[in-house]
């Protein structure tokens, strides 16, 4: 687990960046880092930084995703791909419980797995505010995860703060970025030469004294702060936030829920993309004898039919229900579930809907016109 | 899951159980008597009116149901049960002494607690009532501590009707009123819905009165607007929904309603926590 802030600096040469990669392998982890795979910069595990999409830059505008070569040599010169780290952290099909039938009866067991011991190099500010989104939802309510908390508990976290933007990006809105502040064991900011490396926990300072670090100078600072300032300035995608609990749902039958589900196709994307949707559905499946049961659990999404099936009906039947569902958990009853938005403003949900549609836009549609008075009323606090 | 009483370590892990008898109760609908296999366990267990169990037949899936015995009595688990599903048309071809699996309990309960001195009126359709015998066996157990308790049970039909040979033990003690959409030979008793029930009840104090509802959504909306009426607070009047629970621990998304999951926030919800989204469409 790391601390907050940043401190200790140290200057990494970008030659002796593997250095890093042999030191967190060296102590036995897994090293999941960007990569290059089917045109898109994924996370995969990393052995070597050839792996990582050196001199590659990711284009994004509203339903499209195109990698193109930079004019520098840079190694984190992108913004974010259609993966997370949600991935490894809750992973997509996991096995929760395990049934066998024996003399006595059922036997119901916790499957015994070692949690990877992951090391995530190159995650994003916004990343980190959406893993501990994910830690709200997992960790800190009534009910713990047991396979999120394994995980999370044995990750190294090497953030990487954005030099640059995409159109889709608006973390400045959500306050959750481009600045990388906590939550991470090391940060780096890549400069034309290296990267200026912070430390966020114990463990963190631990590593940087491994590796081979040079002083920091006052022109790597600003270098580095230069580097920042460029992704700031790149952002102009806006989410207006004031009151949009409210906003939201005081207009539960606004008419843009149905002028959005006439271009939506209800086909997951946003939700799988997504770094803070944790919706899943867990199914039983048996061997050919029946007699040893595994409780698999599979990302689900609020956008598939099946999703509210109750009793032989289905309770949001509709696509301008589910997206009306999808949105208001979100960016609004996130806010009485957990305190705190859902939204990062990542963008992925904009780049990878294949329609393009972009939730920004569609909240700016409702705050132009709200057709209601605020039809729910504040969070009713019952005790007992 | 209660954390005094059941592990916590992976609350998506089941205990063993067995159906120790089956009662057949109306078409479609039985109560079957669960009790856990471990004594330790079993013994720790406890719940409160209107809490639900994950029922898990293995190999098939879970289904989300609520418990409809007494708590004082915890060691047998009553959960009656209509076939609707998957795992509850399973269930229905299982036999006494089936080795089943249980996860619980889960979620809010009956606002039992709060109705000491008050009068309080239970309204239920179909296999409404299911949830709310929990309530009559808790008010029943310490009489003395509540004013008038009324009960009125509405049903399509007579053998919609669940636990008729308990009415009559419970009759004296507290007022039950049945009635029936459409009355079939030898039916004595009211004809139409329940809120006409509710609608020529005496409410001496309806300042003071609670009210409890489980049934079709439609029927409670109906029932509270009737109750509101009458005079009875908004925030003394309990509503228990239903929606597709998967996991029970508020972990998996299925059974949100608005800001609510229905799992661990309700089934049983205060009525001026849902008033403005009760009647939205899809929700």
């Amino acid at each position: 687990m790391t601390d907050s802030g940043y401190e200790t600096l140290g200057f990494l040469p970008a030659d002796r960046l593997q250095s890093l990669l042999d030191v967190l392998i060296a102590d036995g982890r897994t090293v999941i880092g960007p990569t290059i795979r089917q045109q898109a910069i994924v996370y995969e595990e990393i052995t070597s930084v050839d792996d990582l999409p050196r001199g590659w830059t990711d284009q994004q505008q509203p339903g499209s995703y195109r990698l193109e070569r930079r004019s520098d040599d840079a190694y984190f010169g992108y913004v974010v791909g259609p993966h997370s780290w949600k991935r490894f952290l809750f992973p997509p099909l996991s096995t929760v419980a395990t049934a066998d039938r024996e003399s006595s009866g059922w036997t119901m067991r916790t499957p015994e797995e070692i949690p990877p011991r992951h090391a995530f190099l190159g995650v994003r500010a916004c990343e980190l505010a959406a893993i501990a989104i994910q830690d709200r939802v997992f960790l800190e309510g009534p009910y713990v995860d047991p396979i999120y908390k394994a995980r999370r508990n044995a990750a190294f976290i090497v953030a990487v703060n954005c030099t640059q933007a995409a159109a889709t990006c608006f973390c400045t809105s959500m306050n959750t970025g481009p600045r990388c502040q906590a939550g991470f064991d090391l940060s780096l900011t890549e400069t034309e030469d290296g990267f200026v490396v912070e430390t966020g926990s114990d463990a963190g300072r631990a590593v940087l004294q491994t590796i081979a670090t040079e002083t920091v100078t006052q022109q790597h600072l600003t270098q580095a702060e230069s580097a920042r300032r460029n992704a700031v300035d790149q952002i102009s995608k806006q989410l207006d936030t004031t009151d949009i609990r409210n906003l939201l749902l005081g207009n539960l039958n606004h008419s843009q829920w149905e002028d959005v589900a006439a271009r939506c196709l209800s086909c997951t994307n946003c939700t799988m993309v997504c770094p803070t949707c944790f919706c899943s559905t867990v199914t039983d499946v048996a061997d050919l004898s029946g007699e040893h049961v595994k409780r698999q659990r599979e990302w689900d999404s609020c956008f598939n039919i099946d999703f509210s099936y109750m009793n032989g009906g289905v309770v949001r039947n509709t696509v301008s229900s589910r997206y009306r569902q999808w949105l208001t958990h979100k960016l609004a009853s996130w806010h009485d579930q957990f305190g705190q938005s859902g939204c990062v403003g990542c963008g992925r949900c904009i780049t990878w809907c294949p329609p393009g549609i972009d939730l920004t836009e569609e909240v700016a549609a409702i705050r132009l016109s709200p057709g209601e008075k605020a039809v729910l009323t504040d969070v009713v606090e019952v005790d007992g | 899951m209660n954390a005094a009483t059941t592990p916590i370590d992976n609350p998506w892990l089941n205990t063993s159980a067995t159906i120790r008898r089956v009662i057949p109760e109306t078409p479609g609908v039985a109560t079957y008597d669960i009790v856990i296999d471990d004594p330790d366990i079993a013994g720790r267990y406890t719940f409160r009116p209107g809490q639900f169990n994950m029922i898990y037949l293995p190999g098939t899936g879970e289904a989300a149901i609520s418990i409809s015995g007494d708590p004082n009595h915890p060691l047998c688990l009553p959960h009656t049960i209509r076939e609707a599903g998957n795992v509850t048309h399973t269930l229905a071809r299982l036999g006494e002494g089936c080795s089943i699996g249980i996860r619980g309990p889960f979620g809010s309960a009956w606002p039992v607690d709060k109705c000491t001195g008050k009068d309080v009126i239970l309204v239920a359709g179909g296999i409404g009532m299911a949830p709310l015998r929990p309530v009559i066996y808790g008010l029943l157990h310490q009489r003395e501590r509540f004013g008038r308790v009324s009960v009125l049970y509405g049903a399509r039909s007579a053998d919609g009707l669940l636990y008729p040979d308990e009415f009559s033990k419970w009759q004296p003690s507290i007022d039950v009123q049945m009635t029936v959409d459409r009355a079939t030979s030898g039916w004595q008793g009211h004809v139409g819905v329940v809120t006409a029930l509710l609608e020529r009840l005496p409410i001496a104090r309806p300042d003071r009165t609670v009210l409890m509802t489980c049934g079709p959504e439609v029927m409670m909306w109906y029932t509270v607007q009737s109750a509101l009426t009458r005079g009875l607070r908004p925030e003394s009047i309990w509503v228990s929904l239903e929606r597709n629970m998967n996991c029970a621990i508020g972990l998996c998304g299925h059974c949100q309603m608005g800001p609510h999951f229905v799992c661990r926030d309700g089934p049983v919800l205060r009525y001026d926590q849902v008033a403005s989204i009760l009647k939205v469409e899809a929700l």
